[in-house]
């Protein structure tokens, strides 16, 4: 239900804020989107969406440090553990 | 897919798991608010993974599981009204009323339709000028801009045969409901990725502070997870209880600021009962003054109406981290998602459906992160 799925943008229209629109490419399949919420988004920007809303636009950067923190482990598991 | 597929790579799921096992020194409980994640938890066997130490509890965060009988009463009276055209979303159609479901409505006539979005009702309701349209507005926070913007744009426009069924429910009081609770055994939170993508995380920090758990804001694929338990606890074996955010790349501290503003602009919080486990406080959104002329259970004068719940059913225990499904006597038995008795076996968030739908068999170890469904 509150299931928010990522999408890339490939087009934007409307000029009213509150009805800007945009399709929205989801691995293939194309949706038409609010994007009311996020005033911010272009073409090209990944969005989340929720029943038919963008509710945010990821952060390219930001999403790197799930791996970044992985890696930062590791290499402290090496110090604790002494290896090279 | 981009910003999903390399969030299942089975290699970095088990090097964080190890990674949490090296660091559990004692034994912890910890609770995933949300139903999605719950829901992938099970599928992608994401506890299993754990140390035998840490357990994962699964939450009330599942809209459709929480939504009262009474509500659904209500639903099923208005949409089996002639003149009403129902709109819901689909997984709420299955969950038992006091007697019967919406699905049943529909099957004896009834006008129920399932729609994708609110937006999709008020269309329909321009389209169906003779008709009166109604949505069964379910959600968390995640879903209150898009049913915000639904009332909003029925105002705007004029659209007065459309109206709204208002089930929606706020998470932080239910955290601390379950915090408070005597029965509590939860220690430490992994808060939901997409409420607090709406709502940033301001509103965890005292909650943090006042029951000393640390609530770490997490994301809902498998490494998400991972590395929502991981800071979840690093902090309570540390002894800290902070709110941190794991999900940074869709989460802001201040959350969606003109979301926000819309939710404030068409709702207000009230008092909200939620299914097998009762009224809690602040807990709810209504419908405005300002837009009161679109509450569904005031156009069908249909407010004043309470019913018991069936004593068979504990998923208000396994909702508050109590109980597992497992641990019903009626589970897999007399309830299935066939024919459930309870919402949690109806919605693929529900943990018991989740349970039923993939514990049945076992995978062998390895296999399980990555998989497609
Ligand atoms: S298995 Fe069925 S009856 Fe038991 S708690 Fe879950 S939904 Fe309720």
């Amino acid at each position: 239900m509150c299931l928010a799925v990522p999408g890339k943008i490939e087009s934007v229209s409307g000029d009213d804020p509150l009805l800007r629109t945009g399709r929205v490419n989801f691995g293939g399949i194309i949706k038409e989107v609010n994007l009311a919420y996020v005033p911010e988004a272009n073409v090209g920007d990944y969005v989340i969406v929720h029943v038919g809303f963008a509710i945010s636009t990821l952060d390219e950067q930001e999403a790197q440090r799930v791996f970044g923190y992985l890696r930062e482990m590791d290499e402290l598991k090496e110090l604790e553990q002494g290896s090279p | 897919m981009k910003f999903i597929d390399e969030y299942r790579d089975a290699k970095a799921a088990h090097r964080y798991a190890r990674a949490i096992a090296r660091m559990t020194k004692k034994t912890w409980t910890i609770m995933e608010v949300c139903g999605g994640q719950t829901h992938a938890i099970v599928k992608f066997g994401v506890d299993e993974l754990l140390p035998k130490e840490i357990t994962l509890v699964h939450g009330p965060g599942c809209p459709v599981c929480v939504t009262s009988v009474e509500l659904i009463d209500k639903a099923i009276e208005i949409a089996s009204r002639h003149e009403v055209i129902f709109c819901s979303f689909g997984d709420m159609l299955r969950v038992p009323g006091t007697g019967k479901d919406l699905l049943s409505v529909k099957a004896h006539g009834g006008d129920v339709r399932i729609v994708y979005s609110p937006l999709d009702s008020l269309k329909i309701a321009r389209e169906n000028p003779a008709k009166e349209v109604v949505f069964f507005a379910v959600g968390f926070e995640t879903t209150a801009p898009a049913n915000a913007m639904a009332v909003y744009q029925a105002h705007q426009q004029r659209i007065e045969n459309f109206s709204m069924l208002v089930s929606h429910v706020l998470v932080p009081p239910a955290m601390e409901a379950i915090l408070s609770s005597p029965a509590n055994r939860v220690q430490g939170f992994l808060a939901a990725g997409h409420v607090c993508t709406v709502m940033g995380y301001k509103e965890y920090e005292p909650i943090a502070r006042k029951y000393h758990a640390p609530i770490v804001v997490t994301g809902f694929e498998p490494l998400d997870i991972l590395q929502g338990v991981y800071m979840c606890v690093k902090q309570l074996e540390e002894g800290r209880f902070e709110v941190e955010n794991q999900y940074t790349r869709s989460v802001r501290r201040e959350g969606n600021q003109p979301a926000q503003q819309l939710i404030r602009e068409v709702f207000r919080v009230v008092p909200r009962k939620w299914r097998g486990v009762g009224e809690i406080a602040h807990s709810g959104l209504g419908l405005n003054p300002k837009y009161e002329r679109f509450d569904a259970e005031q156009r069908f004068g249909v407010t004043l109406h309470t019913v018991e719940e069936s004593s068979e059913c504990i998923s208000g225990l396994i909702l508050q981290g109590i109980k597992k499904p497992h641990e019903c006597p009626a589970f897999g038995t007399r309830c299935t998602p066939e024919h459930p008795l309870g919402a949690t076996m109806v919605s693929s968030e529900g943990a018991c459906a989740a349970y039923h739908r993939y514990r049945r068999l076992r995978v062998p170890e390895g296999t399980r992160i990555g998989q497609k469904s």
